[in-house]
């Protein structure tokens, strides 16, 4: 028989049974609907995730203290005191993928302004950190290398500290806010940026000189941490190798030596967290094909059930001259046809969903052309592997019983 | 003299129930030449339902040989037979065997659909032909469900005519219906007789094998009767049985 019969066959046998046909499919079109669903909707989060790390500038590098440990005793993260002012000074000077650097010392205060109040970390840094954060200015200054050279204090704050100290609307410039028992002046306001991927608040900010910090506030010598950024995205890592080799020989650490200092690269931030969402889409697909199986099994089960139900139809299709492959092909093409018009259905579906749960989520809409093409393959794979075992009862029958069969 | 349309010989099936062989046909010969009506005859256990599923060419004989339409089936595969029935035989079952939900005219062309020289065009005016043939010209996209047992059996008819069989073989044709409707079918398998057609009747009703021209009657596998009748006009007792009703 020719293919052309034989789907034409096989559509008239699905339409005899809508109702059926229509519950068979249902089980293929929730699986596929969910897998593309689940699968686009990971894809969107850790696309989402990308974003966000972008913005808070995807050539930033941390260089952190390495972990210190005194007589056996791990001493926490950035714990040794390794970094300071000549490692900058060097970072600046003598670099050639790295395009700005700033310190970081941090402290917490209790910020006073009026009868206000607001607990938050206040940042001692330099006028490039705005570059490599990329945060923006609303309004006011940032302070400036002379800022930074006298001492002065000066700071600039983040929206979030704006709203919680400034509550009668006033302009917070040139106020003065008591940082403890310090006074500062507010000379610049920050642009608003939001949550970052791990839910933390980006405006609850102070930004101050880092001497301002060092000397006023602490008194200390090294930096808690320094932040730089690389020429491009591309060279960070070149830029990470350049800082480790200077602060190795800044430090005066032997060849074979561990490093006293930790870098980290947005690239590798990216990736982990790329990589924990990743792993999620693989879990909630994996879920998902979960009830693609059932509904293959639904599939079987039904085409074991017509075949049974169908056995008169069998003898008198072999009575007639059906040969045994036309009977198996018969089978096999509805349940293809059954899964794959069932796949299209739960592909549409499941684009729906996911477009839907990415408007309720806020999340960008990202359409997996992989999932899509993927899918329809299982479908079909469905079709045939499910389909195959009842298909291969039905032309293993007898004609002489079959015809008997009541 | 007419050509044979099939020729058995010495036809032999053992079937093998448990630790028993069964001999349902024990070295049966007789052929059937062109153009005759025939009918098949036996009780129960007789072998004859197993003599028409090897005539059907839906089984193969144990032992002796069967000839239609000059080819010998004993050689043949599975396919080879498939494609045999397709071409040379028309059943009529006893229970139509309709599909369900299928227009009289699907019905009709499902064994086109198994031959691959047939284009859908042609497939559809012959199957439009046979219903013709069968008088259900205007019952065509009818449901099976909506056609009383005579007009199905009618369907089934032109089923099996539609490929233009050497032979159509009915199997107890008429044991579903009445006597009125079966004086109706017999007197239509009487007609397409007239018109040239070889047909086989399986039946154990004596006054239905009255409407042939040859009667073979079975017994324990083998042949006790076999000779040419009397053949009764259908058309004729349909009449009396109307005069009868109205009297």
């Amino acid at each position: 028989m020719n293919i052309g019969n034989l789907i034409k066959i096989a559509i008239n046998s699905l339409f005899r049974n809508k109702m059926r046909t229509i519950l068979t499919m249902l089980g293929i079109v929730i699986g596929i609907a969910s897998v593309i669903a689940m699968v686009s909707i990971g894809q969107a989060s850790t696309q989402s995730v990308h974003e966000e790390l972008s913005s808070m500038g995807s050539n930033m590098i941390m260089i952190m203290p390495a972990r210190q440990h005194r007589g056996g005793v791990d001493m926490g993260m950035s714990s040794s005191k390794s970094l300071d002012n000549k490692d900058l000074e060097s970072l600046k000077n003598n670099t050639r993928y790295v395009a700005a650097v700033s310190p970081n010392v941090s402290t917490n205060k209790q910020l006073i302004y009026g009868n206000n109040n607001h607990s938050c970390s206040i940042s001692g840094v330099s006028p490039s950190y705005l570059e490599i954060r990329k945060y923006g200015l609303k309004e006011g200054v940032m302070f400036t290398d002379d800022d930074v050279n006298k001492y002065n204090k000066v700071c600039v704050i983040g929206q979030t500290v704006v709203d919680a100290l400034f509550t009668n609307g006033e302009s917070p410039i040139g106020k003065t806010i008591r940082f403890g028992s310090i006074p500062m002046m507010v000379i610049g306001i920050l642009e608003e940026k939001g949550q970052n991927g791990m839910g933390d608040d980006q405006d609850d900010i102070v930004l101050a000189p880092y001497t301002t910090i060092q000397k006023r506030f602490l008194g200390i010598t090294y930096f808690n941490m320094m932040f730089a950024s690389a020429t491009s995205e591309e060279e960070s890592e070149l830029a990470a190798t350049e800082i480790t080799y200077i602060l190795r020989s800044n430090h005066g650490i032997k060849s074979g030596a561990s490093d006293d200092f930790d870098i980290r690269t947005q690239e590798e931030l990216v990736s982990t967290m790329s990589s924990v969402s990743q792993m999620m889409t693989v879990l909630l697909a994996a879920i998902a094909s979960i009830s693609l199986v059932v509904g293959g099994i639904g599939i079987m089960n039904i085409m074991y059930v017509t075949v049974t139900e169908r056995t008169k139809e069998i003898g008198l299709r072999m009575a007639i001259g059906a040969h045994n492959r036309d009977i198996k092909m018969q089978f096999l093409c509805e349940s293809v046809i059954l899964s794959l018009i069932g796949g299209v259905i739960g592909i549409v579906l499941g684009l729906i969903i996911s477009y839907v749960a990415s408007k309720l989520m806020n999340m960008p809409y990202v359409v997996s052309e992989t999932a899509i093409v993927a899918s329809f393959l299982v479908c079909a794979f469905t079709g045939i592997f499910f389909g195959w075992y009842p298909a291969k009862k039905a032309a293993n029958m007898d004609p002489i019983s079959a015809l008997r069969y009541e | 003299m007419a050509k044979d349309i099939l020729r058995v010989e010495k036809l032999e099936r053992v079937f093998r129930v448990g630790s028993e062989d069964v001999h349902a046909l024990r070295g049966i010969s007789f052929s059937i030449t062109e153009g005759e009506f025939v009918s098949i005859m036996g009780t129960s256990g007789s072998g004859k339902s197993t003599l028409l599923n090897i005539l059907g060419c839906l089984d193969t004989p144990s032992a002796g040989d069967y000839i239609i339409d000059g080819v010998s089936i004993g050689s043949l595969s599975k396919n080879e037979l498939s494609t045999l029935r397709n071409r040379k035989i028309g059943f009529v079952f006893q229970n139509y065997n309709l599909l369900a939900r299928t227009t009289a005219i699907e019905n009709v062309e499902l064994p086109l659909f198994y031959n691959n020289s047939i284009p859908a065009k042609e497939r559809r005016e012959r199957a439009e032909a046979a219903l013709k043939l069968v008088g259900l010209e205007n019952r065509m996209e009818h449901m099976p469900n909506q056609l009383s047992g005579g007009q199905q059996q009618r369907v089934a008819i032109a089923r099996a005519l539609v490929n233009d069989p050497v032979i159509l073989l009915a199997d107890e044709a008429t044991g579903n219906l009445d006597t009125r409707t079966s004086y109706e079918i017999m007197s239509l398998f009487q007609d397409l007789h007239n018109q040239g057609k070889t047909i086989a009747f399986v039946t154990h009703e004596p006054d239905i094998a009255t409407f042939t021209t040859r009667k073979i009657r079975l017994m324990d596998g083998q042949i006790m009767e076999d000779a040419p009748i009397n053949t009764q006009s259908a058309a004729e007792a349909l009449a009396s049985l109307n005069n009868q009703q109205e009297a």
